[in-house]
This record gives C-alpha cells, sequence and structure tokens, in this order.
C-alpha cells in the first residue's frame, strides 16, 4: 500500500513537471522563432539569416566582423552602425553610449540590437577587410614579471594586411571555471610588413577573463583565433613632430609604429615617453633606445612613477605629463599618440591640450 | 470563507496589503524601488503574474492536488507552476516588448522567488477562498504592491537630494521609510478583516 502511494506520487509529480516542460518547450518554439529574415547592408548587400540572435553575432557568424572591444557587453560602444530600419526601439543599454547626433541619425549598438524581422544596415566599407585568422601560438615571451609578448604564426597560408597600431580581437577558449569563450581587443605589436604572424603585448589583469587565459594556460603550438584588424588609431601620413605617450602594454601599437617607420624610412621628429611604477614594470628598453640611433630625431624617455630606492633610477619621474613641455616645439604641428588605461588617456589628452595640441591630432583607442 | 471578492479586492490592496502589512516581496521592492519607471514596469509585471498565478494554482490544487490526495506536495507544485508561467512571461515580454523586457532585465526572473507571489498562493488555501475570490486577492495583491514599490520609488526620488546619515543610506533608510508606511497602513486595517 505504502509503495503503491510513492509510486503514483512521484508519478503524478513527474507528469505535472513534465506537462510545464512540454508546455515551455513549444513556447520556446512558438515565440522564440523569427524565422529566416533578410539584413541589408549599405543597399548592395542582402543577407539571408535565422532572426533571434544580435545584430553582432549574426554578422559575424556570416563573416562580417564588426569591431566590438567588450566583447557585446554594451560597454565599449564600439559596435557602433546604423541601422536604418528593422532595429526595433533604442534600448536603455545603448542610450549611455551614444550621442543626441547618434540618436537622431538612427546609430545603433551591433550587441544590443535584435535581428527579429527584416532589418537594412549601414557599416563602413573597410569592415568587410575584417577577417577571421586562425593561428598556432608561436613564441611566448616574459617581457616583466606581468606582461607577456606572444607572437601567432597565421596557418592555412593565410595573410594579414592592416596598419601600424591597429588591433585585433582574440577569442579565448574555456578554461577551469570559465565556461565560455570571451572575446577581447589587443593591438598588435608586431609590423605589419609582417604578414604571415602577429604579436601582441599582454598584461596579466588580475581575474581578467582573457590575460588569465594567455597568462596561465596559453602554451606554443596551442591554435587560436582571432578577428581583425580593427580601430582608426594608426600612423597618419603627414610631416608633422609626434608624440607617443604609453604606459603598461601600451608599448605594442607604438613598437608596430616604429618598425614599421623602420622599414620605410622617416624625417620626422619624435619623442616616445612610457609612463610605469617601478624598474621591474620597464621592458624592451634596449630596443626601444636602438631606435634613438635609426631615426635622425627620435627620443626614448621611461618616466617611473614610483622608484624603488634599490632601482637605482637616475631618469625621470612622477607623472609624463610635465616633461611635455621640451617635447613640444610647434604644438600646431604636432601629433599624439596615446595607448595605456583610460585613465592615463584622459590625463595625458587634458594636458596636450594645455599644451596647445589640436584635439583631433590627438590618437587613442578606448578599449571599454 | 465568506467574503465578497470585490470588498477582497480593495481588502488586498488597503487593509492587508502583501507587503506592508504581510512584509512579502521584500528584495526586489528594495533592490528596483530605485527608479520609477522600473519600479512601474516591475509592478505591473507582479499584477500580472499574481493574477495568473493564483488562477491557475487555484484549478490545480482544487482539480489535481486534492482529488489525488497530495496536498503536501503543494508548496513544490505552486512554485513550479509559478516559475514555468515566469518563463512564459519572460519570452512573450522579449518577443512583443524588447524595451520593457531591456528594463525589467535581471528583475524579471526575480518574479520567481518573489515571496509575495508564492504567499499569495498559499493564502488563498489557507482561507479557502472560491476561484473569484482568488483572482480578485491576486489582482488586488498586485496592485498593493505595485502600490507600495511606488510610494518607495516616489520617496527614493525625493530623497537623492537629501543628506541621509552615513550608515543609513541605500537599504537602511528604505527600510526604516518602508516601516513608516507599514504604520500607516495599519490605520485601514479596521475597515475589513481578511485575516
Amino acid at each position: 500500500m505504502m509503495i503503491t502511494r510513492i509510486l503514483t506520487d512521484v508519478a503524478l509529480m513527474s507528469a505535472i513537471g513534465g506537462i510545464l516542460a512540454l508546455i515551455m518547450v513549444i513556447a520556446q518554439r512558438w515565440l522564440s522563432n523569427y524565422g529566416e529574415v533578410s539584413i541589408n547592408i549599405n543597399g548592395k548587400r542582402e543577407l539571408k539569416v535565422t532572426g533571434g540572435n544580435t545584430l553582432l553575432s549574426t554578422l559575424s557568424d556570416q563573416q562580417i566582423f564588426i569591431p566590438s572591444a567588450c566583447g557585446g557587453r554594451g560597454s565599449c560602444g564600439a559596435c557602433k552602425c546604423k541601422v536604418e530600419s528593422g532595429g526595433g526601439p533604442l534600448l536603455p543599454t545603448e542610450r549611455p553610449l551614444l550621442t543626441k547626433e547618434e540618436m537622431a541619425s538612427n546609430v545603433r549598438l551591433a550587441c544590443q540590437v535584435k535581428v527579429k524581422s527584416d532589418i537594412h544596415i549601414h557599416i563602413p566599407e573597410s569592415i568587410f577587410n575584417i577577417r577571421r585568422f586562425n593561428s598556432v601560438v608561436e613564441e611566448i615571451i616574459d617581457y616583466t614579471y606581468d606582461i607577456k609578448g606572444i607572437t601567432f604564426k597565421l596557418i592555412e597560408g593565410q595573410s594579414i594586411d592592416f596598419k601600424a597600431g591597429q588591433y585585433v580581437q582574440l577569442e579565448s577558449q574555456p578554461y577551469e571555471k570559465i565556461k565560455d569563450k570571451v572575446i577581447r581587443a589587443y593591438s598588435i605589436s608586431s609590423k605589419p610588413e609582417l604578414k604571415d604572424r602577429i604579436q601582441l603585448i599582454i598584461r596579466q589583469v588580475p581575474d581578467g577573463i582573457c590575460t588569465t587565459w594567455v597568462h596561465k594556460h596559453v602554451k606554443v603550438g596551442d591554435k587560436v583565433n582571432f578577428t581583425g584588424p580593427y580601430g582608426d588609431f594608426y600612423l597618419r601620413d603627414t610631416e608633422a613632430d609626434i608624440l607617443f605617450v604609453a604606459g603598461g602594454s601600451g608599448k605594442a601599437p607604438i613598437k608596430s609604429i616604429l618598425e614599421h617607420l623602420k622599414e620605410v624610412g622617416t624625417e620626422r621628429r619624435m619623442t616616445y615617453f612610457f609612463g610605469a611604477r617601478t624598474r621591474k614594470d620597464l621592458y624592451l628598453s634596449e630596443e626601444m633606445q636602438a631606435f634613438e640611433k635609426v631615426f635622425t630625431q627620435f627620443e626614448y624617455v621611461p618616466v617611473l612613477s614610483h622608484p624603488e630606492t634599490e632601482d637605482n633610477w637616475t631618469g625621470k619621474t612622477g607623472f609624463v605629463m610635465p616633461y611635455f613641455k621640451d617635447a613640444i616645439r610647434d604644438p600646431k604641428n604636432t601629433e599624439a599618440y596615446l595607448c595605456g588605461s583610460p585613465g592615463m588617456i584622459s590625463a595625458v589628452t587634458k594636458s596636450l591640450k594645455e599644451y596647445g595640441i589640436y584635439e583631433d591630432k590627438i590618437y587613442y583607442d578606448s578599449f571599454g | 470563507m465568506d467574503i465578497s471578492a470585490f470588498v477582497l479586492f480593495w481588502a488586498a490592496i488597503f487593509t492587508s496589503n502583501i507587503l506592508l502589512t504581510n512584509f512579502l516581496g521584500m528584495c526586489s521592492y528594495l533592490s528596483v524601488s530605485r527608479e520609477i519607471e522600473s519600479s512601474a514596469g516591475l509592478g505591473v509585471a507582479v499584477i500580472f503574474v499574481l493574477t495568473v498565478t493564483s488562477a491557475l494554482n487555484w484549478l490545480v490544487y482544487n482539480y489535481i492536488l486534492l482529488p489525488f490526495d497530495i496536498v503536501y506536495l503543494q508548496y513544490i507544485v505552486f512554485i513550479i507552476v509559478i516559475a514555468a508561467f515566469v518563463q512564459f512571461l519572460e519570452l512573450l515580454i522579449e518577443r512583443y516588448a524588447p524595451a520593457l523586457y531591456y528594463t525589467l532585465g535581471i528583475f524579471l526572473p526575480l518574479i520567481t522567488v518573489n515571496c509575495a507571489i508564492f504567499g499569495v498562493s498559499l493564502f488563498m488555501i489557507i482561507r479557502n477562498y472560491n476561484f473569484l475570490q482568488s483572482i480578485a486577492f491576486g489582482a488586488g495583491s498586485g496592485i498593493g504592491w505595485l502600490l507600495a514599490i511606488m510610494m518607495l520609488a516616489g520617496i527614493r526620488r525625493k530623497l537623492k537630494e537629501k543628506m541621509v546619515p552615513q550608515g543609513l543610506q541605500g537599504a537602511g533608510i528604505s527600510l526604516i521609510i518602508t516601516g513608516i508606511m507599514a504604520m500607516g497602513f495599519v490605520g485601514f486595517s479596521g475597515i475589513v478583516q481578511i485575516q
């Protein structure tokens, strides 16, 4: 008697749960099924895709890679694109990253817009250059205790065309408790003349998902995918004086620019400020100093903010900003290239404007 | 219980406000009340979920749990009915009101574990309500919850420009305000007694 009671109760309970689960499955089929929709790009290309996902991921499935530094979390604003029709209402998650003008001209964040009906978008033609690359880790160099330089060799005869200073987006693989891939942006540190491999300089961020993966799990010979090249941070072809300012792993794009200039030759006057905390945060110093012999007018200026007594540091100390004074001779004819933390970028930009450098001649990447 | 559904509806809003007299549904009440718009959105969702789940759970109780004599499973059954319904509602909102979906965002799943929803289902069983009374009680409780969270959101908006002692900022001052509001609502309690 007891046993039949237990069995019927269990059966009833399972039936209730089963019926509810069935209803959910049917609802999911019916409500989350947006069928096949079309994406019209720049009025020229028409893609047939399955609806329901974000515009960013739908396009990347179609091998069209819109830049996204934060990997679709809606925090960097890099994936802005024009959605002429079919994007639905502007979402509260987009508002903080869009200006009034952008909202008025239908600019949206591709990572927030969901493709649910036929959609009409506008993206710059240069985005079609962006591709997905497969590579093998060729070399890992420890530059400092928390900065590594990693060289990725492209496989299957692929080659990459980029401008010195641009960045790629690395896809991390799941490890330990991290179940999902993440996508993060890193500047290329090798010269564009090398088309079959790229080098990235990556600093370990405490608890950073992608940087921990790179520092603790990636080994020589591993297969790694990335997309690119992205970004408006590249050397402008002018005769103006140049001020490079970098901190931490921000050396990467500037290394690429300098190595590229070495290949093509230049007479431009250049000063390179590198900010670090202590001597053990400095790296590639000989290589940078060697450029002083390569170029006619180049100076490398490392500045330590917190030199320790055992560093025996005789160079410049404190913030980099006060030292710009001697480096800037003609502010109206000077371009500045910055790479570093958001805090450093905003402090340096403010200071450069005070020195009289035009705001539109100050170039930097803003990784969210 | 011999009380008209109409009276029960009003009683659930004012004299026996689910939040201010039973203190159920506090978690989302405290966390979402920072903004009036999201409070209103969540409040409307709670009204809808409460009304429908009290009806669903009444049917489940009277036509499945009672006849098969498995009343002792009511807690777990009520919870899965509520969870399934909220999930369903989430899919529905995402499809037809994406802006609302993004405003409620992480809060929508909170409704699943909103004690007010479960509380109403249990009260209607304990107090022996009929089908109509249950729906009226569910809808009234939802409106009462909306009323309470909107009042707190309004007060908190005013509070943003005021100096609040450091130790009381955030949840602290919200709980004190809730206590004072609850005392106000006690004033209504003599009008109708439903519990």
